[in-house]
């Protein structure tokens, strides 16, 4: 799981506040980093979508920088920046460990670098 | 990135794994190679929906439409499904083609509602028909897709459902235009099936996805 994908996830247990559930907590078992130094050229812009709206940056261990907690203003700009964000969106993998919810303290694994974020039949 | 012809993807994805077991409730039967081929070479061709885009995958299954999006230059494709099974070969068959950027995530369709909306730019899905005791389903995915999508969906259903999705649409305000129409021939992986292939009408959907749903 690339933590772009972890930016797009949020609980579903039944009762949370609007727009609770969100971010999940990350716990890493085991994780990859491709390249600690930022690529030449990202392959892909950094999509923009991530930072809209949801409010903080992820601040997840794995990191061999820290981003700032929220999109500088001229980001779209700035290379630098769009640079550390591809390698934290796309280059940084969970593989084993667990999400989770912020608000019920449900823990969703991941396995194999796959989330799970069914519910069981009595949760939901 | 070097262009790939239609026969190139699709005899790539012939090398796609898929449905060891299929299972019957969740009606899971591969989107053909060939259809798949067509399917993306169209959105990428007619609608440049693909190239540097972000893409979801409803009901991805072992991800014939997700690893076909991420051959055609996809900047990032994510496959959501319910059956842990189909994500295990999922997995594999991206391991197998090498590929960086694609994500599983296991999920119920159904439960999402309208957390992940404008997420993706593109939708890209093969899901459930809804006859097998799953009745709507289809319509869940569609408009679970259309909350997703930023720009476009595109969708299989069945050509018999054609006057109920325009009505829908036309209640949620979203252009649609059928594509082409389809003979989808399911072989027979499931018991029930008598014949050894059955034909079924499907239509290949766009819909550009206008927010006013809710």
């Amino acid at each position: 799981m690339k933590l772009l994908t972890h930016n797009l996830l949020s609980s579903h247990v039944p009762g949370l506040r609007p727009g609770g559930g969100f971010p999940l907590r990350i716990e890493v078992r085991e994780g990859k980093c491709e390249g600690r130094d930022p690529p030449e050229t990202p392959p892909v812009p950094a999509p923009p979508s991530p930072l809209r709206g949801r409010g903080r940056l992820v601040e997840i261990p794995l990191l061999p920088f820290s981003l700032p907690p929220e999109p500088l203003p001229d980001y779209e700009a700035n290379e630098e920046f769009l640079r550390r964000l591809h390698h934290v969106l796309l280059e940084v993998e969970v593989l084993e460990g667990s999400l989770q919810c912020p608000d019920s303290g449900r823990r969703f694994p991941i396995s194999r670098g796959v989330p799970n974020m069914l519910l069981t039949e009595e949760e939901a | 990135m070097k262009k790939l012809k239609l026969k190139e993807l699709e005899s790539c994805l012939q090398q796609v794994d898929t449905f060891e077991n299929p299972k019957l409730l969740l009606e899971q039967y591969p989107t053909r190679p060939h259809i798949a081929a067509c399917m993306l070479y169209t959105i990428h061709n007619t609608f440049d929906d693909i190239e540097n885009k972000t893409i979801a995958d409803l009901g991805c299954g072992c991800g014939m439409l997700s690893i076909g999006s991420a051959m055609l230059g996809a900047g990032f494709c994510v496959g959501l499904d319910i059956d842990a099974d189909a994500l295990e070969i999922f997995n594999s068959n991206i391991e197998d083609f090498e590929l960086t950027n694609v994500n599983m995530v296991q999920c119920d369709i159904c439960s999402l509602s309208d957390s992940m909306s404008d997420t993706f730019d593109t939708v890209i899905m093969n899901p459930p028909f809804g006859t097998k005791h799953n009745k709507g389903i289809d319509m869940i995915f569609l408009k679970t897709a259309l909350q997703m999508a930023k720009t476009a969906v595109y969708s299989l259903h069945k050509t018999s459902t054609r006057q109920h999705i325009e009505k829908k649409a036309a209640e949620w305000e979203v252009k649609m235009e059928v594509l082409a129409e389809l003979r989808f021939d399911l072989p027979a992986s499931y018991k029930f099936h008598k014949k050894k292939s059955v034909d079924i009408e499907v239509d290949f959907i766009r819909f550009s996805a206008k927010k006013v749903l809710n």
